[in-house]
């Protein structure tokens, strides 16, 4: 089962480094992992998806860290969950009207044309991009850039954060 | 007005402001400049011989004195020569502070001469690490340092400072608060927790104290005896907590695990609680976790809350300082005032300890054997030495054999198991308490590593002792080979004449003594206590066929310890 963990991180050079180090060493492995800047400069925010049952560890770990500031682990649908795709898919002539069709249902938008092909850019919850790239599939993928998960708790106190001292 | 230094004097007057008196080093080329402003501080540097060594010195110092180690060295080679010495430290929780030179920020990433990223090879290898990027930054960046290494779970901190950060101009000033808002470790236990441990505690029929080094760490060993005798729970004490609780309390069940005695490591079979306190369920304790103590409810009291529930599920956690958390268990304890009856559990245990003594026979006319060596020591110091052991067979006899009464009078490596440890170690834990007699207790494949450090103790007039436990082999290697391997020998033996580490001491300037019979080991080591001015090595020529007992093979069930080689190849024809 994956598990979509916000990591809160002091904005620090190699802190990246030390976060893929850690999961490295202790044989944690990650789905996917983003990071980019918060509304303090002081901060990073990573978004990380880790397959695995050791989610207490992988925390705990995290915590350790000394440039760590706040992890937290969102239970399934208590977090805004987004992810952006580019897809290149196969299109001759003949089928364009229908892929672009497919596409305008899926909320997908055509962000370059070739001759034989449409790149398409789709952002959204994570089944949003599976289920058009599993629509595309029957055209044929010829490229896919992902660029992994961000995550925000929803504006209810939902989210099971857990504090330095559990 | 404002005091103008280059960032080599702001680095030595940042480690003097954290009241370091002495570092252990080698210089090199981006190093250079910090070795100028040595000249005029108090701080005392001790010139290693190889950086390693000069790494495990300051841990050795820092277990002997409980006060944080400093170690320096140059850029590239001398930083992964370091690494050992710093992962040996973060296994074992020593409080370090290692800084080593890099090459300028302008040539970072060229390959320039003696490169090596540093910074990252160091990263899992030390509780935390900063590579200084400006001078200005440096009296921030030690304190942080000497913080990181002295609090919470304790450990490596490296800086690594380039070349020309050393060079550039800093307008002085103190550090300024510590500024980590990710790190807060916990002091005091919960206090529902506390009180969910004191009544399992009453609760239990067989109890058993687990310590280990963290109560060392925290300086907790008072306030530990108090705990025990209060509740009357017996103890065992793992490699890293010998000494922790005197040897010779009736309380104390010794070592258990993988070398541990019979009584210690069947005592935690059978407990049905594991009141665990600064230790972490390693391997070498548990043998096989499947098997290990199935019977028992934990209670983990730890300062690292990723111990918990890492290697055994904890029944009850307690997240905390060992002394603190201590202190709270002591006072619920007496405030509830309950006095469970432990008397049958005793008599048990005590009844183990009379039927499965640790033993071995010393021969008079045969081969000397190493435990003889030990107690013959331990006899006429008595006990009153610190031990510094390296790694392999003469460690699990030092750890058996010697009575402890005190903490950080042992001193070695546990959970890296480096080889070479001893003799750097004993240096450090020389310079730290110059006033005990320091016996480092090393085998002959350990000494051929680090034995170099010999001349560093000389020189620098710092006069440890050694016994070279001589068996001509690598031992602990050769023993498993003798009995998983059909006795095919592979790589494990060693020469018999050569080093003659007597000579080999001899040339470090050091006093080398070298005997080969059980009479003569009293009269070697009482020449050796006398010769206070100069290190001594005695070099024993031992038994090679000596092996560690009682012992559970690697991955076994801890319930199959066997107790001599005679019962482990009794269950080998059963099996």
């Amino acid at each position: 089962m994956k598990h979509v963990i916000a990591v809160l991180v002091e904005n620090k050079p190699g802190v990246l480094a030390r976060v893929s180090t850690m999961f490295a060493r202790r044989g944690f492995n990650i789905h996917s992992l983003t990071v980019g800047p918060t509304e303090d400069p002081g901060m990073s925010r990573m978004t990380v998806v880790v397959d695995g049952p050791e989610m207490e560890q992988i925390v705990k770990q995290l915590y350790k860290l000394v440039h760590t500031v706040k992890v937290t682990e969102f239970e399934p649908g208590t977090a805004i969950e987004r992810e952006i795709m580019l897809v290149r898919v196969n299109a001759s002539p003949k089928l364009r009207g229908e892929i672009l069709d497919a596409a305008r249902v899926c909320d997908a938008k055509a962000v370059d044309v070739g001759v034989t092909t449409i790149t398409f850019e789709v952002t959204g919850p994570p089944d949003r991009l599976a289920d058009f790239l599993q629509l595309m599939s029957t055209y044929g993928v010829t490229s896919l850039a992902k660029s992994g998960r961000i995550a925000l708790a929803r504006d209810q106190k939902t989210a099971k954060s857990q504090t330095k001292s559990a | 007005m404002p005091e103008q230094l280059t960032g080599a004097q702001a680095l030595i007057r940042s480690l003097e402001y954290e009241g370091v008196e002495v570092v252990f080093g080698m210089p090199g080329g981006a190093i250079l400049k910090a070795y100028d402003p040595i000249l005029e501080s108090p701080i005392r540097h001790i010139l290693a011989r190889h950086e390693q060594g000069a790494g495990h010195m300051a841990s050795g110092y820092a277990h002997a004195t409980g006060r944080v180690g400093v170690v320096i060295v140059t850029s590239g080679p001398a930083a992964t020569n370091l690494l050992t010495a710093l992962q040996d430290a973060y296994m074992d929780s020593v409080p370090m502070v290692a800084i080593t030179g890099q090459v300028a920020t302008t040539s970072i990433g060229n390959d320039a001469f003696q490169e090596a990223h540093t910074w990252g090879m160091s990263m899992p290898a030390t509780k935390h690490n900063s590579l200084v990027t400006s001078a200005d930054e440096i009296p921030d960046a030690v304190r942080e340092a000497f913080h990181l290494a002295s609090t919470g779970r304790k450990g490596p901190v490296l800086i690594d400072v380039p070349k020309d950060v050393l060079v550039d101009m800093m307008t002085w000033h103190r550090p300024g608060e510590i500024n980590l808002p990710g790190y807060r470790p916990a002091v005091k236990g919960h206090p529902r927790q506390v009180k969910a441990a004191v009544e399992l505690i009453e609760q239990s029929e067989y109890p058993v104290l687990y310590v280990g080094g963290g109560v060392v760490a925290a300086g907790a060993a008072d306030e530990l005896k108090e705990f025990a005798e209060l509740i009357n729970v017996p103890m065992v004490t793992t490699l890293m907590a010998r000494g922790v609780f005197p040897d010779s309390h009736p309380l104390n069940l010794g070592m258990p695990g993988m070398h541990g005695n019979y009584t210690a490591t069947i005592a935690m079979q059978r407990s049905d609680l594991l009141i665990t306190i600064g230790a972490r369920f390693d391997d070498r304790i548990t043998g096989d976790p499947k098997h290990f103590a199935t019977g028992a409810k934990v209670i983990h009291i730890d300062i690292d809350p990723a111990e918990i529930s890492k290697n055994r599920f904890a029944d009850v956690p307690i997240v905390g300082d060992a002394k603190t958390v201590l202190g709270q268990l002591i006072a619920e304890t007496e405030r509830r005032d309950t006095h469970p009856d432990r008397d049958s559990w005793l008599a048990t245990l005590h009844e183990w300890q009379a039927t499965y003594p640790l033993e071995y026979d010393q021969d008079p006319g045969g081969p000397i054997q190493q435990q003889y060596v030990i107690e013959e020591l331990h006899r006429l110091t008595g006990g009153d030495a610190t031990i510094v052991a390296g790694v392999g067979q003469h460690q699990m006899w030092a750890s058996q054999f010697w009575g402890f009464e005190e903490p950080r009078r042992w001193i070695n490596s546990g959970g890296l198991g480096t080889m070479g440890y001893a003799i750097p170690a004993a240096v450090g834990a020389k310079v730290g308490t110059p006033d005990e007699i320091v016996f480092a207790i090393d085998g002959d494949g350990c000494f051929q590593m680090t034995g170099t450090e010999l001349i560093t103790a000389s020189v620098e007039n710092i006069p440890i002792k050694v016994a070279v436990l001589n068996n001509a082999s690598l031992g602990m290697v050769k023993q498993w080979q003798t009995l998983f391997y059909d006795g095919r020998l592979s790589q494990t033996e060693l020469s018999p004449t050569v080093p003659n580490f007597a000579m080999f001491a001899e040339a470090c300037g050091a006093v080398g003594i070298r005997v080969d019979r059980p009479d003569q080991v009293a009269p070697a080591l009482e020449e050796a206590l006398a010769i206070n001015d100069r290190p001594v090595l005695i070099e024993f020529i031992c038994d090679p066929e000596a092996m560690v007992f009682p012992m559970v093979p690697a991955g076994g069930s801890n319930d199959d310890i066997a107790l001599s080689r005679e019962d482990f190849m009794s269950r080998e024809e059963i099996a």
